[in-house]
């Protein structure tokens, strides 16, 4: 019954969060001058008539009335620069599957390698092998991805010539041509968390395997391997799997910088391309804008309830 | 029983049970204060006091790294076009020259054709274009059958060749005394572009794809133009036949046009080495070399590090400021206040870092411009982990006994805050404050990555930018790219050493902790 209530609270308190958001968001927005770009074969009046019948012109609440309508049908607005006269909704929902493709390869190569190279770590911890698995987690959780992307696209690709550059996007997000020409890619996204993940887990299980009742067990004449397994591991899981869940959610969100060096033709592309725009194409900004702030928001409280689902000790927010 | 008078003992009836002195024994040792112990555990951390002078190296770098270009080259980014011909050399440092590393050459693989060329050059400037000939092979190419080809080391200082400039009357005439007084050839003979394929780069007889025609001992033959007006009256090429008294046939310099009325114009090629020492009055040798413009980038590179720098330290510095009376306020007061102001912590912290840089330079970056509204965005998010920082602290220490002291004395609440209070947290704020510098550099580089600010001119720079422009040139001069991917990794690792260090300085419970 806390949970129940704990997680309906947290949830209401989200939707209010999200809410002043994107209000705050869709009124900036509007504020702007959205002055549509002058160019040959472009006819002013019949963008004006276009931009008063999809209510441009109306006051900024109105708009902002309609706007929340219209979301619920399923209708964001249209695209007025990027892909003039589509749905933005449409357009996302084609972008979508390849920043999922390039998270969900790199999570699946990720996690595992982290959760291995953290556990040697922890034990063969002051040994050479976690010294040197510990700096090089040091290193890499420091440098910024993007100086991997670089030095995975220069020894992959102009070096050995064992890649592309780019991704090959012509036969959809997860043919066996995109993986393969992604590769780069979710290596570069990769080093991160593996980095993070090695590092945690390291963290954790070291301080669960120094406690007391691991002594018991050993005592109790369970081998090391079996202590370790059963009663270390279960323990130093109970951080470690509401960040793997955080890193599932945060699948849809991808990475801006990578996308737009591996030219991979997903979200984070799509937002960057549509704020360098001229003029800005403000649906798609909006759109994602409010799509981001979401992930954000959801991956935050369905880590701290799985805290509390997976260890009842914790329990967050009580006073 | 006999009743006492309690209240009024007189005092010969006290006395003192011990008199002997009950001090303890004094330190003979100094006293050490929170900061000196603080130091004196950062001083056994080995790695971060590596890290510290990383971190100082760096900094002194972006303070006089700008400094160090030339004034002249540097000056002349804005204003001057010739600046794009020296772009793409490669980082050189002068005492490591003929090493083949570090020393601005680069093995290359290439043709007959441009093996010839590079000759050609060669014996034209007196620069020693090919380093050295590593080796001569024959590639079976599908197209062109067999192909011999060269694996050559070429100095890219050495290989800028020539270009046209347009001076006028005086500018000629000022080279033409400076080649006189310093014995350095910067005006070359004018080729003649018909005969020697198209490329006035080619000084000698060759067919339309520009394989030189050779003479009988293997010599290149001169098809420079011939005679012609050139008010040339300075040093000419060795082989020049006006040397050998031949007034027929000696080799035109300039190319004359305009009137006696307008000033006339002299079209000239020179030797883009020598001419670079004219105009700039040193030898090109280049630390980082030069990237797509030209630009230096040592100087460069230091240029966008002082911009981090400065944008980090002012950021963490107003984040510090906000951060703590918004988290001391909340902490102290406690009950509605607190829930209140968490919740506006809460839904700032929600909005993606993206959105408010983008729409703070949408809205202010026209008002008062893009730094201004970059900080601002930095600062609207940015206090709010300092925020629940001081806050926390400030739960821990509010209900010790020397608060209640304090507020019993009659300390005011701001007093008992910023005097009592917030000097025990003052550990945690600063080593919050110096992790925050790393996290402002790396977001600033990647605005700055992905164009989403520009901040890129003649005069200013920043490293994303230069990582961006390094990108697309990576596969021919990774030097573009190498050092200010290098700069920001070195800075991003040795500040999280740093960090960690002062963090296990300051608070010795978490050391190992990993957050």
């Amino acid at each position: 019954m806390y949970l129940f209530k704990y997680i309906l609270k947290r949830i209401v308190l989200m939707l209010f969060t999200f809410l002043v958001i994107i209000t705050m968001c869709f009124i900036f927005i509007k504020l702007l001058p959205n002055i549509p770009a002058e160019q040959f074969g472009k006819d002013m009046a019949l963008i004006l008539q276009r931009r008063e019948l999809l209510g441009y012109n109306l006051p900024i609440m109105q708009q902002y009335a309609r706007f929340w309508k219209y979301a619920f049908q399923g209708y964001f607005g249209t695209s007025e620069v990027l892909y003039l006269g589509q749905d933005v909704w449409s357009v996302f929902v084609q972008k979508l599957p390849f920043t999922v493709a390039v998270n969900v390869y790199s999570i699946l190569f990720s996690i595992p390698l982290g959760l291995v190279l953290g556990i040697v770590a922890a034990l063969k911890k002051n040994t050479w092998i976690d010294h040197l698995i510990s700096t090089s987690v040091m290193i890499v959780v420091s440098v910024p991805s993007f100086i991997y992307a670089f030095l995975v696209q220069y020894i992959l690709y102009f070096k050995l010539g064992w890649s592309s550059a780019t991704m090959n996007a012509t036969q959809g997000a997860f043919s066996w041509v995109g993986f393969t020409s992604m590769i780069p890619a979710v290596l570069s996204m990769s080093f991160g968390t593996i980095a993070g993940f090695a590092r945690y887990t390291r963290a954790e299980l070291t301080e669960v395997l120094t406690s007391e009742f691991m002594l018991l067990a050993r005592t109790k004449g369970l081998t090391k391997g079996q202590a370790t397994v059963r009663h270390a591991m279960r323990n130093a899981m109970v951080p470690i799997f509401p960040m793997i869940l955080g890193e599932f959610i945060s699948i849809m969100s991808g990475s801006l910088i990578i996308e737009q060096m591996f030219s991979i033709p997903g979200v984070g592309k799509l937002y960057v391309s549509s704020i360098q725009a001229t003029p800005p194409d403000y649906n798609f900004f909006m759109l994602l804008s409010g799509f981001y702030t979401l992930i954000g928001l959801v991956a935050g409280i369905v880590i701290d309830i799985s805290y509390s689902i997976i260890d009842p000790r914790i329990r967050m927010g009580a006073k | 029983m006999e009743e006492k008078d309690l209240m009024n003992i007189s005092k010969d009836k006290f006395e003192l049970a011990n008199r002997t002195d009950m001090h303890d024994q004094k330190f003979d040792t100094k006293a050490v204060g929170y900061f000196g112990d603080a130091w004196n555990r950062f001083k056994k951390n080995k790695s971060s006091v590596v890290a510290a002078y990383i971190i100082l190296i760096l900094v002194l770098y972006s303070i006089i790294g700008p400094y160090f270009c030339n004034k002249n080259y540097q000056n002349s980014y804005a204003k001057d076009n010739i600046i794009m011909r020296y772009q793409y050399l490669l980082p050189k440092l002068s005492f490591m020259e003929g090493t083949g590393i570090w020393d601005g050459t680069q093995v290359l693989d290439i043709s007959q054709n441009r093996y010839y060329r590079l000759l050609a050059a060669q014996q034209e400037t007196g620069n020693q274009v090919i380093v050295k000939v590593i080796k001569e092979y024959i590639k079976d190419d599908i197209f062109r059958g067999q192909q011999k080809m060269y694996k050559v080391r070429i100095d890219s200082y050495a290989n800028l060749s020539s270009f046209n400039v347009t001076l006028t009357a005086p500018q000629y005439e000022q080279i033409q005394k400076w080649q006189d007084e310093n014995g350095l050839q910067v005006i070359l003979p004018r080729t003649d572009v018909a005969v020697a394929g198209g490329d006035n780069n080619i000084w000698y007889l060759c067919d339309q794809k520009g394989n030189p025609e050779l003479d009988a001992e293997g010599n290149f033959i001169p098809a420079y133009f011939t005679v012609g007006e050139d008010d040339y009256h300075s040093l000419r090429l060795a082989s020049d036949p006006y040397n050998s008294g031949d007034r027929q046939t000696y080799w035109r310099y300039a190319q004359k046009t305009g009137s006696a009325s307008t000033g006339y114009n002299y079209s000239c090629r020179v030797n883009a080495y020598n001419y670079f020492i004219y105009r700039y009055g040193f030898e090109p040798s280049f630390i980082f070399g030069t990237d797509t413009n030209g630009y230096d980038i040592f100087s460069r590179l230091a240029t966008g590090a002082r911009f981090s720098f400065i944008l980090a330290i002012l950021v963490s510095a107003v984040n510090l400021t906000i951060g703590a009376i918004y988290g001391a306020i909340e902490g102290y007061y406690g009950g509605a206040t607190d829930i209140i102001m968490e919740r506006i912590s809460d839904i700032l912290s929600g909005i993606p870092f993206m959105v408010v840089t983008v729409l703070f330079q949408l809205h202010l970056s026209g008002k008062v411009g893009t730094i201004p509204s970059l900080i601002y965005a930095f600062v609207l998010t940015g206090w709010i982990g300092m925020a629940s920082r001081v806050r926390m602290q400030f739960y821990r220490f509010k209900n010790q006994e020397y608060v209640l002291a304090a507020r019993t004395l009659g300390a005011s609440d701001w007093s008992i805050m910023f005097k009592h209070i917030f000097p025990n947290s003052l550990g945690t704020i600063i080593t919050g404050s110096v992790l925050v510098i790393p996290g402002v550099i790396f977001e600033e580089t990647s605005l700055t990555y992905l164009g989403i600010i520009n901040l890129d001119s003649p005069t200013m720079s920043s490293v994303g930018s230069m990582l961006s422009n390094g990108q697309s040139v990576m596969s021919s001069y990774p030097h573009v790219m190498l050092f200010p991917a290098l700069f920001i990794a070195l800075l991003e690792i040795s500040f999280n050493l740093f960090g960690n260090g002062l963090r296990d300085a300051f608070n010795p419970s978490l050391r190992g902790s990993e957050e």
